[in-house]
C-alpha cells in the first residue's frame, strides 16, 4: 500500500505572535510539524505497520521544513519529498496546485492530511487537493480502518460521529484523538539520516510560477488588543458569586 | 454591474442554525443596491428551517430537499450544490465556518477555481472593494485580506456577525430539482447523535469549560448544570480532553475550536497559551481557580479564587435566581 502524508512545517503552538512591519517575526522561533499533521503521519505509520507498504511524506514550504521532513523519517516515514521554491508565494489554490501537480505522477492507496494548520488555519489544502485528483474524502476523522480496497473512516461532526466508507484511493484528514503520536527513537533518528529525501522545484514538477497564482492577498496584519487583567472579587464564596452575578448585570451588561 | 450573492445555509436537527442568518447579514454588508442574494438550503424536511430563513431577506431560497441529503456527506452535498451551481454563477459564496461549511467550501472553491478565505470575523465594505478580517495563529494576530477580482468563496465564524432579522418582504421559495448523485464512491454507514439538542460550542452565548481541575469525568457535572441554566454550552481545556475526562470535541484552543460567546467562564483550567488563543476575543470571561497566581486571571475580567466544586454550584444558584 502506498501511503502519502501531506504535512505543513508550523511555529512551536508556545510561541507569541510578534509583527513587525507587517510580517509575523521568525527569528528564534521553534518549529514543528503542524499538530495535526502529526496525527496523520502516525496513523500512517500504524496502517503501514498493519499492511505494509510504504510512507512517503510530502511538504510545500521553504528549506527550513526539510527538518520537520527529517522528524517525520525519524518517526518512522519511509521517504520524505520536499516541494521548495523561491518563487512559491501563494496561497491555499496554489499550494494544492503544487501538490497536485506532484500526486498526478505518483501512485497512491491513501492520502492523509491535517484537518487545518495552526497557523494559517483555513482548512483548505488538503480538501481542495482531493477535488483536484478527483478522489473522495472525509475530514476530522477520530478513527481509520482499512481493509482491501475500502476504507472506513469515523468523523467528528460537532460532537457527532459520522461512520464514512470509502473506496480506495481517497484522502483523509486528522482530527485530534484520532491516536497519539509517538516520539522519534534514537535509532529512528540515525536511520533517518539515510532514507531517500527528494527536493523538488518548479522546474522539476513542470509548473509554472502563473498557474499558482495566489486568488486572495492580504492586505494588514495586527494583533488583537491586549486583554487587560481585571478584577479578583472578594469576601466569601458565596458573596462572590452575588457579587460577580450583579456585575454581569450591571457593570458587564451580558445577562 | 450588479453581482449575485449566495448563502448556503444549513440546519441542525432540523432547526435553521444561527450562523446561517449571520451569513445572510454578511452578504447584505458586502453588497450594494441592485446585487442579487440567493440563499441555498440543502438538507432533508426543510420546509420549517426554509420558511424562516425566506422571512430575514429580500431574494430567493432555493431548497434542495431530498432523502439522500439527510445527513451530510462531502460526495452528494458537493454533487448537490454543483447542481445548483450550473444554472447560478455567485459572484460571492459565503458559508457558515462549521463542520459542514469548512468541508463544503473548499470543494466548491476548487471547483470553481476560486480563492477562498476561510474563518471571517468582519467584513467591510469599503466602496464596492471588500475587506475581510480572519485570525491567524488561532487569533494570536490577525489579517484583512480581499479576494483578488472581488469574487470567490468565504466562511463566517459563528457568533461574529449580527445575524439578518425579519426582512420587510420575505424571499421568494423555490425548490431546485436535484439529480441524486451517481456512481459514488463514499457512502455514510452509521451516524451516532451525541450531540442533539445540546448547543452547538462554536455557536453558544455563553459557554462553560473545565480544565484538569475538574478532575474527573463526573467533575464536568456541575458544570453542565450551570451550562443548563445560562443556555450555554460546555467545553474544556486540552488537558481535561487528555485526561480522559471528556472528548476532543470539547477541546478549546489553538489546536481546538476557537469561541467567541458572550460570557467564558473557565473552571479549573490554568490558561496555558494554547488555551488562551482559543477563547481570548469572548466578551467577558471568568476564571474559577484555586491557585491566585493562574496565567488565566490575567485575562479575565472576574476572577474567583476558589474551590470550583464549591464555587460553581454557588453560582448556579445565583445565575437561577437573576434569570428567574
Ligand atoms: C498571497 C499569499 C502569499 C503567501 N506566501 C507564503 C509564503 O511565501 N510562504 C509561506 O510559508 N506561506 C505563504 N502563504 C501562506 C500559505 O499559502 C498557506 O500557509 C498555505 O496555503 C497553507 O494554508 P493553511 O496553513 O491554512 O493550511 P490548511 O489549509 O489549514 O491545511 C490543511 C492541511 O493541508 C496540508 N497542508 C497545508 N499546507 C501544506 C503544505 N505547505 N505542504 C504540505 N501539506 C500542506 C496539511 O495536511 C494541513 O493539515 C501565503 C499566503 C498568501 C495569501
Ligand atoms: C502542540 C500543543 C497543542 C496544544 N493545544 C491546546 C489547546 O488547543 N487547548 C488547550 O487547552 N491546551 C492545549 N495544549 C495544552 C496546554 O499547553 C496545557 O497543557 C493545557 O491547556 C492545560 O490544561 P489545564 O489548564 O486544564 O490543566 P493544568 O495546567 O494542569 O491546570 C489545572 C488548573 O486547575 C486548577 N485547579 C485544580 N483543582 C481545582 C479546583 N478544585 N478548583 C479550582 N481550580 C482547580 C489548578 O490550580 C490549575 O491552574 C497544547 C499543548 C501542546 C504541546
Amino acid at each position: 500500500m502506498n501511503i502519502y502524508v501531506i504535512l505543513k512545517q508550523t511555529f512551536d503552538t508556545e510561541e507569541k505572535i510578534v509583527i513587525q512591519n507587517g510580517e509575523i517575526l521568525d527569528d528564534g522561533v521553534k518549529y514543528i510539524i503542524n499538530p495535526y499533521d502529526e496525527y496523520a503521519v502516525e496513523e500512517a505509520l500504524r496502517l503501514k505497520e498493519q499492511h505494509g507498504g510504504t510512507v512517503i511524506v510530502v511538504s510545500v514550504g521553504p528549506d527550513r521544513t526539510a527538518e520537520a521532513l527529517r522528524t517525520a523519517l525519524a518517526m518512522g516515514a519511509d521517504e520524505a519529498v520536499l516541494i521548495s521554491d523561491p518563487s512559491i508565494r501563494t496561497d491555499e489554490s496554489g499550494i494544492a496546485a503544487l501538490l497536485a501537480s506532484y500526486f498526478g505522477s505518483q501512485s497512491y492507496d491513501l492520502i492523509l492530511g491535517g484537518y487545518f494548520s495552526v497557523d494559517n488555519g483555513a482548512g483548505q489544502v488538503a480538501v481542495r487537493l482531493a477535488q483536484l485528483l478527483d478522489i473522495p474524502h472525509a475530514s476530522a476523522i477520530v478513527k481509520l480502518d482499512v481493509s482491501g480496497g475500502q476504507a472506513v473512516a469515523v468523523r467528528d461532526a460537532e460532537g457527532d460521529s459520522e461512520t464514512v466508507e470509502i473506496s480506495l484511493p481517497a484522502l483523509f484528514t486528522a482530527q485530534q484523538g484520532l491516536n497519539e503520536p509517538r516520539y522519534p527513537s534514537l535509532p529512528g533518528i540515525m536511520k533517518a539520516k539515510k532514507k531517500p529525501f527528494q527536493q523538488l522545484g518548479l522546474n522539476e514538477l513542470g509548473i509554472d510560477a502563473e498557474s499558482i497564482v495566489s486568488k486572495t492577498e492580504r492586505i494588514e496584519l495586527f494583533n488583537p488588543p491586549e486583554r487587560k487583567a481585571g478584577i479578583i472579587l472578594q469576601g466569601g464564596l458565596a458573596e462572590q458569586a452575588a457579587e460577580l452575578v450583579r456585575l454581569l448585570k450591571t457593570e458587564a451588561k451580558v445577562l | 454591474m450588479s453581482k449575485t450573492f449566495m448563502v448556503v445555509a444549513e440546519t441542525r436537527d432540523g432547526k435553521l442554525r444561527q450562523v446561517s442568518l449571520e451569513a445572510l447579514q454578511a452578504a447584505e454588508l458586502a453588497k450594494e443596491d441592485g446585487d442579487q442574494v440567493t440563499a441555498v438550503l440543502l438538507g432533508y424536511e426543510l420546509e420549517g428551517p426554509a420558511e424562516e430563513l425566506a422571512r430575514c431577506f429580500q431574494g430567493r431560497v432555493l431548497v434542495v430537499d431530498h432523502p439522500d441529503l439527510k445527513s451530510y456527506l462531502a460526495e452528494t452535498y458537493i454533487s448537490a450544490l454543483s447542481q445548483v451551481l450550473s444554472s447560478i454563477t455567485p459572484d460571492l459564496v459565503l458559508f457558515g465556518h462549521t463542520t459542514v461549511g469548512r468541508d463544503l467550501a473548499p470543494q466548491v472553491a476548487s471547483r470553481l477555481q476560486a480563492g477562498q478565505i476561510s474563518d471571517v470575523t468582519a467584513i467591510e465594505n469599503s466602496g464596492g472593494d471588500i475587506i475581510y478580517t480572519r485570525p491567524v495563529y488561532a487569533g494570536k494576530a490577525f489579517e484583512k485580506k480581499r479576494l483578488i477580482g472581488g469574487s470567490g468563496i468565504i466562511t463566517l465564524r459563528p457568533n461574529n456577525i449580527t445575524p439578518a432579522g425579519p426582512a420587510s418582504s420575505p424571499a421568494e421559495i423555490a425548490a431546485f430539482d436535484y439529480t441524486p448523485a451517481s456512481s459514488l464512491r463514499s457512502v455514510i454507514k452509521d451516524v451516532v447523535r451525541k450531540a442533539t439538542g445540546k448547543i452547538d460550542l462554536t455557536e453558544a452565548k455563553v459557554v462553560i469549560s473545565g480544565g484538569r481541575g475538574v478532575k474527573s469525568a463526573e467533575g464536568f457535572k456541575p458544570l453542565e448544570d450551570l451550562a443548563e441554566v445560562l443556555h450555554g454550552a460546555v467545553g474544556a481545556s486540552r488537558g481535561a480532553c487528555d485526561a480522559g475526562y471528556c472528548d476532543y470535541a470539547l477541546q478549546i484552543g489553538q489546536t481546538g475550536k476557537v469561541v467567541t460567546p458572550e460570557i467564558y467562564i473557565a473552571c479549573g483550567i490554568s490558561g496555558a497559551i494554547q488555551h488562551l488563543a482559543g477563547m481570548s476575543q469572548s466578551r467577558v470571561i471568568i476564571a474559577i481557580n484555586k491557585d491566585p497566581e493562574a496565567p488565566i486571571f490575567k485575562v479575565a475580567d472576574y476572577g474567583i479564587v476558589g474551590d470550583l466544586f464549591e464555587v460553581v454550584p454557588l453560582l448556579t444558584q445565583e445565575f437561577k435566581q437573576a434569570l428567574a
